[in-house]
């Protein structure tokens, strides 16, 4: 429907036609560009960091936010710092990963796994401090040690929030891996794409159609996770906030 | 996020006891950095230096404030501010409308998924090419972005309104948008705030971004030029200086929910 009413908008020629191209137009350029080595090439390496991105973070941060969230001490010391920096865009420490990285795709990879690594550590240890504390005690009663009581009760309960985390830390290493691309160019990725082919050459149709394909990476990742969240909830049932 | 239910002594004492932490990291900071003596890790005190320089050092009649500062930091903020403001105030208001309807959320489902999942930045060759440089493109990019949060947390809010409460306004005839105003919508306050919060730490983001490749002024702007010029202090410090304002913000917001929600509580229970 709405595309619909877009395409006869557009073609109606109130605005522009190159300023705004009907849906049609975006979808030949998209077809023709999913046809093209070089674009497949840019979308693979763009794919690829991202994937890396979230793996490197989950690795990091799962065992760093069991740690600190088990140490109350330790959480309230590194939480002031924490706060602190979340608030800045990872983008913004680029200068200062590729002096110690180098040019190349470990820096928009080592800063999407920074910016990934926040929203598990902050939802793990913000779960385990949520863990009801009957669980605990029942383990301790039956003579649990500190680690199995962590690995046994702690765990499971954290896994919902767990999952919500890393589909928010998907979404952020997407947004830091495109925009490093878009900002700070390299070698490959559909964000040097668009600068190159569509931005500086005024195409719209090419610059759109590259937001798509965003927007469909985003919204597989979104499924894949919100499916995997519905299937722990069937045993822990637990929105995280 | 527990924040609110914590008693002001409690909140005031963990305050105290992050200070002093984060004082601490910076001690051990400086004295890491004026170990090692790295070009590319000032130490805080060169930094804060730079700062001042940077921006504090203007004449009095400027409140002591730099052109660079009054020309850069200053849009900068306008730009976060409006971009926030339009795109709270559109999630808002298509959220309290979908929210109570089932079909419109039905026919909306799709774009509303697709929209959030698409990262913003992606749309900044769109935008650059429609506007060019400026700032219709950070505006644009920052209202894209923080309308999704807030529409789906608005949604949440309103499908959570008491059908009792819907039900008594009806029974005594007020129509569809008075209803939306004063039952629906301070109903669903909570929520809001909560989405508000988020989209505000996600404009400033937005802002920075949009700024490295699409304006002539701006924090996001100085930042690039200062990256390209090598001037590792005052990369830094305007890094810093996101980071302060990122901290500022959220502090602000909170204080202004908890007055919000404060007499929102009192009315509602």
């Amino acid at each position: 429907m709405l595309l619909l009413g877009w395409e006869g908008f557009s073609r109606s020629g109130v605005i522009a036609r190159e300023y705004f191209p009907p849906p049609s137009e975006v979808v030949v350029a998209l077809v023709r560009m999913l046809g093209e080595r070089e674009f497949l090439l840019d979308l693979v390496a763009t794919l690829l960091a991202w994937l890396i991105a979230v793996g490197l973070a989950v690795l990091v941060a799962v065992p760093a936010g069991l740690l600190l969230g088990s140490i109350p001490p330790v959480r309230t010391a590194v939480g002031a710092v924490i706060e602190f920096l979340r608030p800045i865009p990872a983008i913004m420490w680029f200068p200062l990963f590729s002096v110690i990285l180098m040019d190349g795709p470990e820096t928009k990879i080592m800063l999407a796994a920074y910016a990934a690594a926040w929203p598990i550590l902050f939802n793990i240890v913000y779960a385990l401090g949520e863990v009801e504390r009957g669980y605990i005690e029942t383990a301790r009663s039956f003579g649990l040690g500190r680690l199995a009581i962590l690995l046994r009760v702690k765990l499971p309960d954290v896994v919902p929030f767990a999952i919500t985390s890393l589909r928010i830390a998907a979404t952020f290493a997407l947004l830091v891996v495109v925009s490093t691309e878009l900002v700070f160019g390299g070698d490959r990725g559909i964000g040097i794409y668009l600068i190159r082919y569509g931005e500086e050459s005024g195409r719209l149709d090419i610059v759109l159609a590259g937001a798509v394909v965003a927007g469909v990476v985003g919204y597989l990742s979104n499924s894949v996770f919100s499916a995997l969240q519905r299937k722990f909830v069937m045993w822990a049932p637990g929105e995280p906030r | 996020m527990t924040g609110r239910t914590e008693a002001p002594a409690r909140l005031v004492a963990g305050a105290v006891q992050r200070w002093a932490v984060f004082a601490g990291c910076l001690l051990v900071w400086q004295a890491l950095t004026a170990y090692f003596d790295d070009t590319y890790f000032p130490t805080p005190v060169e930094i804060a230096g730079k700062m001042h320089e940077l921006w504090f050092s203007g004449p009095a009649s400027h409140l002591f404030l730099t052109t660079v500062a009054i020309e850069n930091i200053v849009p900068s903020l306008g730009r976060l501010l409006a971009g926030w403001l339009i795109g709270g105030a559109t999630g808002v208001t298509l959220g309290l409308v979908l929210g109570r309807s089932r079909a419109g959320l039905d026919y909306a489902d799709a774009i509303i998924n697709f929209g959030r999942a698409l990262p913003a930045p992606a749309l900044l060759p769109v935008f650059l090419v429609l506007f060019k440089i400026g700032t219709p493109v950070q505006l644009a990019t920052i209202v894209f972005g923080v309308i999704w949060p807030v529409l789906l947390n608005t949604v949440q809010g309103a499908q959570s309104v008491e059908p009792v409460m819907v039900d008594t306004a009806r029974v005594y005839g007020t129509s569809p948008t008075r209803l939306l105003v004063t039952v629906v919508l301070p109903a669903s306050l909570p929520k809001i705030f909560s989405g508000m919060r988020i989209a505000l730490g996600l404009s400033l983001v937005l802002m920075v971004i949009s700024e490295l490749v699409g304006a002539t002024n701006g924090i996001g702007y100085q930042f690039q030029l200062a990256s390209q010029s090598f001037d590792l202090s005052a990369v830094w410090a305007w890094i810093a200086l996101v980071g302060i304002l990122g901290n500022l913000l959220n502090w602000l917001f909170l204080v202004v929910e908890n007055r919000a929600l404060g007499r929102h509580r009192a009315s509602v229970g």
